[in-house]
């Protein structure tokens, strides 16, 4: 078996298993934690509305914060956006993920996903500065910050490399690409990256805590 | 300190409290170190359920919360960045509970907490978090990290590691009755002065009443006027209404010092002489964590829902006056800006009643740039303002406070906390301010309608 073949065979399967029940663990060790009733008399009832306003409104910042928080908010945005173009816009991913769930849609432009590709590199290489001399995010940062950064890049990098044909044999260079990929399944249910699915729970929760009591959201 | 002996008190000083030590004693009971971290983890990692368990896991390191913290936004000190507040207790949850708890205790990828980091934490626990939630606006996983931060001063209270004004004036309020010396005695001759003094009838210890009135020790000693207020709004109003020597004290000190067996006594006090009275409201007075105390935690440590209602005054004073049952004089002919109580406000969702009352009163409300849920803390919340050797850092977070008030340009400050109140008062003083907070409740009692 080359190279290629088991980046696109045992690799990814075992990667995507890890992912799967590692989220699964992960969400049930902390949702499955006992939860205790609150008697108080509430101010709001729609404690759902609560969650959906926190989910939605927190993706950006409020009016007050604005000029403090502008700069990693920019880097934040161009980044996650250029992630979400990049993994879903490009044609050959979403023939990929049609070949896994059989669902698929239309593809960007190749010349589009390369520039957000290549934007969303230098994004995460601010994002990376920042942190390393921003006194606040240095005290804060631990091994999982950088390690999550490399596995949220190295995609991202190798997927650039592969298609601009650097270096190597095509296929060479999309097994490493692979290969990346299935570093970032496997780690992310562990570290940080596991945002992806928390942001939804934690705002929700925080959301429906606060419209209980009429507290601002 | 021995558990027996009460604090003195500092009652001639400007700022009123327990005296503050000429040694500190931060450190409660004989335990040793082991002992500390075993007993301040264990009961802080009893207190999570699913919803702290969400936070703890969801925070991506953004360090933006630094920049809605007014200790931080001041000082530049990156320690002082709320999440790392409660750095050992993130540690602790993910060595001991979390869903890889086992992996991380296997290869000791989180070391245990030590006595040293917890004694360091100590400070940013206490001294430099006022609890106002300011950092839970602006976080981007939406983590409420004052209620973080509320669970880690339990451990740390068992763990005996609570400032020493703190923790003596909680201990004065469980053995007394109140933390500042407001013993049930002088309450009643509080009362029965201010009744005299304004003339005003006051109701005390009636069998049944609707409204069970309550104080904080901060009225009661240092603002005794706001009890012949509260008396003045309830007549107008011709309610049937007590205060009670069983149950009059609203502020909660086993909430500020972390104390969660104490906190339960302190609001059943009230719970069971609002349930002796028959009363239908329980009234809190203006005092920012009593109201999150009794109205957003009083049922959870009766374990059922309450009997009666529970109102802050300021909320009960802007609903009576929008339904037209107070009636009010224009005699507030003038421009005023209100500071919102973060517990009563951002916490607590009072926001318009103050402001309805003030533009009843006649006056021209001017807001802060930062107001409503956004409104920048005093610096004296949380039990801030009673450790002393946090006065400098809290006169720094203060000027943010000041410097807001001033761009108004109004000619009053109104808040309806006082314990905000003592926080404005002291730093008034601090910076030689030509700027006096005045209570909301006064205000309107001293503009009643004939």
């Amino acid at each position: 078996m080359d190279l290629l073949n088991i980046a696109r065979g045992p690799a990814l399967q075992w990667s995507l298993v890890v992912f799967a029940v590692g989220v699964v663990w992960r969400l049930a060790g902390i949702l499955l934690l006992a939860r205790k009733p609150d008697y108080t008399e509430p101010r709001s009832t729609n404690t759902w509305g609560g969650a959906v306003r926190m989910i939605v409104s927190r993706t950006w910042s409020k009016r007050e914060f604005l000029d403090r928080t502008a700069f990693a908010q920019t880097i934040g945005y161009v980044f996650h956006i250029g992630l979400a173009i990049v993994v879903f816009g490009f044609v050959p991913h979403i023939l990929f993920i049609r070949s896994l769930t059989g669902l698929g849609w239309p593809g960007l432009p190749s010349g589009i996903i390369y520039v957000t590709g290549a934007l969303t590199l230098a994004a995460l290489a601010a994002a990376l500065v920042r942190r390393l001399t921003n006194p606040v995010l240095r005290l804060l940062s631990n091994v999982d910050d950088y390690f999550s950064w490399l596995v949220t890049v190295a995609p991202v990098a190798t997927g650039l490399v592969a298609v601009a044909h650097l270096g190597a044999r095509y296929e060479t260079l999309l097994a490493v690409h692979i290969f990346s990929v299935c570093l970032l399944l496997a780690w992310l249910p562990f570290g940080k990256l596991m945002h992806s699915f928390l942001v939804f729970i934690s705002r929700g929760t925080t959301g429906a805590l606060l419209a209980r009591k009429g507290a601002s959201i | 300190m021995s558990e027996a002996a009460l604090p003195p008190l500092e009652t001639t000083g400007p700022r009123f409290g327990i005296k503050k030590p000429e040694q500190r004693h931060d450190m409660q009971g004989d335990m040793s170190d082991n002992e500390r971290i075993a007993i301040a983890m264990r009961h802080f990692v009893r207190d999570f359920g699913a919803v702290a368990a969400t936070w703890m896991e969801s925070c991506v390191h953004c360090g933006m919360c630094a920049e809605a913290c007014h200790f931080y936004v001041q000082t530049g000190d990156p320690k002082y960045t709320p999440i790392w507040k409660i750095e050992p207790f993130k540690q602790a949850y993910k060595r001991e509970i979390s869903p890889f708890s086992f992996f991380i205790r296997a290869l000791n990828l989180k070391p245990k907490v030590t006595a040293d980091e917890l004694e360091q934490w100590q400070e940013l626990i206490y001294d430099s978090c006022t609890m106002c939630g300011r950092c839970t606006m602006i976080c981007p996983m939406g983590i409420d990290i004052a209620a973080l931060v509320g669970l880690a001063r339990h451990g740390m209270n068992k763990a005996g590691l609570v400032p020493h004004e703190l923790w003596a004036a909680a201990q004065r309020a469980e053995q007394e009755g109140s933390p500042l010396g407001a013993t049930a005695k002088v309450f009643q001759e509080r009362v029965e002065w201010m009744g005299d003094e304004a003339e005003v009838e006051m109701h005390m210890n009636l069998d049944e009443a609707d409204v069970l009135v309550t104080m904080s020790s901060i009225e009661i000693q240092k603002y005794p006027q706001s009890i012949a207020a509260v008396a003045k709004v309830l007549n107008h109003l011709g309610m049937r209404w007590t205060f009670r020597s069983d149950g009059y004290e609203a502020t909660n000190f086993g909430l500020l010092s972390g104390n969660a067996d104490w906190q339960k006594d302190m609001s059943m006090k009230l719970i069971d002489a609002a349930i002796r009275c028959k009363a239908k409201l329980l009234l809190l007075p203006e005092c920012g964590h009593a109201y999150s105390a009794m109205r957003w935690a009083g049922a959870n440590a009766y374990g059922k829902p309450l009997p009666f209602k529970v109102r802050h005054i300021s909320e009960f004073l802007g609903e009576h006056i929008a339904d037209g049952s107070l009636r009010v004089k224009k005699g507030l002919d003038t421009t005023v800006t209100f500071h919102d109580p973060c517990q009563v406000a951002r916490r607590g969702g009072v926001f318009d009643p103050p402001r309805v009352a003030l533009e009843a009163l006649g006056a021209e409300v001017r807001e802060m740039k930062d107001n409503r849920g956004m409104s920048w803390c005093c610096g004296g919340g949380g039990g801030v303002i009673s450790i002393h050797r946090a006065d400098e850092l809290r006169y720094k977070a203060f000027e943010i406070k000041m410097r807001q008030v001033d761009e108004t340009r109004a000619e009053k400050l109104v808040v309806s906390c006082a314990n905000c109140r003592l926080s404005f008062d002291d730093s008034q003083k601090h910076f030689h301010w030509d700027k006096t907070a005045q209570s909301l409740l006064e205000l309107v009692a001293d503009n009643l309608a004939d």
